[in-house]
Order: C-alpha cells, then structure tokens, then sequence
C-alpha cells in the first residue's frame, strides 16, 4: 500500500484511540466530584477537558511509550502499529458499553502486543517486560492507591466528625473539585503522550522525520484536542459505574479518594515506578468506600472491574493479532480492517443508544428506558 | 523478572505520608471555619478558629502547588 496514504490512515487510528481514550477516562478523574454534586455533569466534562488539553502542552518530555521495550522496535510496520491501535479501540468500546473502567493503556499496549505477535512471531515480543512493566504495576496500583485511600478516609471522618455538617459539605466539594483537577491534569499528560509517542514513532520508521525527533506541532496540538474532545463527550456509562455503582460516595470521601489517587500518580511517576491511572483511580474509590464506617461496597461490580482488567491486555492483544493478520495480507487486508473497525464504532454507538448513559441521568440513576432525542447527542 | 521492591515501597510511603499530611491539614482547616461558623453564631469573634483555618489551608495550597510544580516540570 501507498506508503503517505498508510500513514495518514495509521495517524487518524491514533486519534481515534486517543479520543476513545479520553472518554474512557473521564471517570478517573471527576466520577466522584459528579456523584457528590460538587461539580455538575458537563461543568466537571468541560473542566477535564480544559485540564487535559492543557496537560498534554505541558509535558516536554516525550514518552517513548508506544513500547518501551515491550515489543522489539525494529520490527514495528506502520501496517503493525494500525493493526495494534485497532484492537485497542474495539476493546475500549467494549469495556465502554459495559460500563468497566479498563485501563487505555493497557489496550494499547495488548493491542501493540498481539499485532507484533501476529506479524513476527514470539521472537520479537519481551515477556519478561510484559510482566514488570505492565502486569505488577496492574497488582500494585490498585493496592497501594486502595490502602491509602482507606487510611484517608478513616482519617478524615474521625477528625471531621464533630464539625458542622454545612461547612463539612461545602468544604470537602471544594476539596474534590482541586483534586479533580489534579487528576485530570497529570492525566493529560500522560496519556496524550502515548498518542505522540505512536504517531511520532510512526513518522520515524518510514522515514518522514529523523530518528529521535520530538512530535511536531500539529502532533501536540491534534494529539491533545482529539483526548479534550473525548473527555467532554464524557464517558457517562464508566462515570456511573465509579461514581455510584461501585459505592455510594459521600464529599468526604470523594476528597480522600482522589487526593490519594492523584498523590499516588504523581508520586509513582517520580519514583520510576509507573502505575495506571484507571487502576489507581478505581482502587482509591473503593478504598474510600471501605474506609468509610457502614460503607457498602458492591463487591459483584468489584469483581466485574477486576476482571475487566485481568482480560484488557490479553483480549485487546488477540483483536490485534487478527487486525494484524489481515491487515499485513496488503492493500484490501488494510481496508477491510479500517472497515471493520468503522463498523464496530457504529455498532457500539447504535447499541448505546437503546439504554442511553447521560450527563441528564448519570447521577440520579439509569432509567429503564431514555428516549429523548436530546440525550442521545451526549450518549457517549 | 525483576519486581523493583523499593520503588514500590518508597511509592507507598511517600504517597502515604503526603496523603496523610494533606488529609490532617484540610480536616482540622475544615474544623476551624466549623468552629468559626458555630462561635460567631453564639456571638463570639471566631477569629482563633479563622486563624487555624486560613494556616491550615495554605499547606494545602502549597501541597497542591508543589504537586502542580511536578506534574509540570515532569
């Protein structure tokens, strides 16, 4: 295939992730300031957005992310990397319809993984850096960001019991809307980068930009706006799931929740031991929810969750190996992968919207049927 | 496979130590205006409660500052 042509469709499939990506993770970071009340639905969509755009101008380092030695680097096509964010964005559609805060970049690297897989064998895959860079930190975050969260939340309660219950309220959603913040800002820049990283190492390896060339201009700014645009549109559906099916959330706890998560983010990212934003946001939820005395912790939603992210790397992996074999078969391989693609895009939109998630309804409850016109142009 | 313990380790107590610190300051900066609120309605001045809630809300605010300094000299 047209090599200018093939690069075009690998970098608008990048976007295409990227977005999926933000709506994806919208909940991380405002789920509880939504289920506390302390932002309203599309304010707290517009404000991460806002913060992720700004977030991915503001790193400077690039993330070599796309592998980070995962997959050989030698040995990744254009036709490869197409094939790899393919199966990241049908499993992120999926866990979206579901409702299960999977973690984006563990699509992506399972896609990435099964495409090389399929295209050149074992030889050119690294199990030993599959486990330390993604499967520990998959256990840990979630653990760690958890335990924290529930010695906060104890903490809090106890030193807070006694204090007037207007200023407690108005005081921890002030709190929450900081540490939404927080969140979503090193949130954009982390994830955007990703999608640099993807479309700028595609520009390398056929040879339209130098070796170890940062991301051009237009890769920032399309990079950043494509997350900002998924962010706003909002992944009601997640959103529901982290902000009231997993556990009822009161202010205070929506503050400890998202201080520890975006505590433990920052903090893992400093030390060099990187840790999923998604992992770490939902564990410090539910730690919140175990923190609090008589809390009710859904545990069969819990338990959905996990296993959610136990089948994202390898469920996104064997998509991407099948993209992967069809699309390397040439040009109609690469058509029919774009096609089917586009169909499973419109399938998950058409089935979304007979049981519709909205900014209308994401907090009050999901009724059995919504069928307004006007919610369906935020169903997303 | 190499797990870096360390690392891990050093994360959570890092994390945990900031968490805790920011948690305490914010519960009894929320405790003073509380106690500010509660005194002012019974005719008193509150200003001790005003002085432990505006101490205690600027560590956040540095604590938050200091973290937004990280994320943008990463």
């Amino acid at each position: 295939m047209d090599v200018p042509l093939l690069v075009t469709i690998v970098i608008l499939t990048a976007l295409a992730f990227d977005f999926t990506n933000g709506f994806h993770d919208t909940a991380n970071a405002m789920a509880t300031s939504i289920a506390t009340g302390a932002l309203r639905p599309r304010a707290a969509v517009a404000m991460s957005s806002v913060l992720n755009l700004a977030g991915a101008f503001l790193s400077v380092e690039v993330a070599k992310t796309i592998s980070g030695g995962i997959v050989d680097d030698t040995k990744i096509t254009p036709t490869v990397v197409f094939a790899g964010l393919v199966g990241a964005i049908i499993w992120n559609l999926f866990t979206w319809l579901a409702g299960l805060p999977s973690s984006s970049s563990h699509a992506l690297f399972g896609g990435l993984i099964g495409a090389t897989l399929a295209a050149s064998g074992t030889s050119a895959v690294h199990p030993a850096k599959i486990m330390e860079k993604v499967l520990v930190p998959a256990l840990a975050s979630p653990l760690i960001a958890g335990l924290i969260a529930v010695l906060a939340t104890c903490l809090t309660y106890r030193l807070t019991r006694s204090a007037d219950g207007k200023v407690r309220s108005a005081g921890f959603r002030a709190g929450q809307i900081v540490s939404a913040g927080l969140v979503s800002l090193a949130h954009g820049t982390n994830d955007a980068q990703k999608t640099m990283g993807v479309i700028t190492l595609t520009l390398i390896t056929t040879g339209a930009l130098p070796a170890s060339a940062g991301p051009p201009i237009w890769v920032v700014v399309s990079a950043g706006a494509a997350i900002a645009l998924g962010t706003y549109l909002g992944g009601w559906r997640i959103t529901y799931t982290l902000g009231r099916g997993l556990t009822t959330i009161e202010e205070q706890q929506g503050f400890t929740a998202q201080i520890s998560a975006a505590t433990v983010i920052l903090t893992s990212s400093h030390l060099g031991f990187a840790l999923s934003t998604t992992h770490v946001c939902s564990g410090s939820i539910l730690g919140a929810g175990l923190g609090r005395r008589s809390a009710d912790v859904r545990w069969v939603v819990a338990g959905r969750m996990l296993l959610a992210w136990v089948m994202t790397l390898p469920a996104a992996a064997v998509i991407g190996a099948l993209t992967s074999e069809i699309a390397t078969t040439g040009t109609i391989g690469v058509v029919i992968v774009v096609l089917a693609g586009a169909g499973v895009a419109g399938g998950a939109y058409l089935v979304s919207r007979s049981k519709p998630v909205t900014a209308d309804n994401v907090v009050n409850g999901v009724p059995e049927a919504a069928e307004s016109s006007e919610t369906f142009e935020v169903a997303a | 496979m190499s797990v870096n313990w360390a690392a891990l380790g050093e994360v959570f107590l890092v994390g945990l130590g900031a968490v805790a610190s920011v948690v305490v300051m914010f519960s009894v900066g929320i405790k003073g205006i509380s106690r500010r609120v509660v005194t002012r309605a019974s005719g008193g001045t509150g200003s001790a409660g005003l002085v432990v809630a505006v101490s205690c809300f600027a560590t956040c605010t540095f604590t938050v500052l200091c973290g937004l300094y990280l994320i943008v000299s990463h």
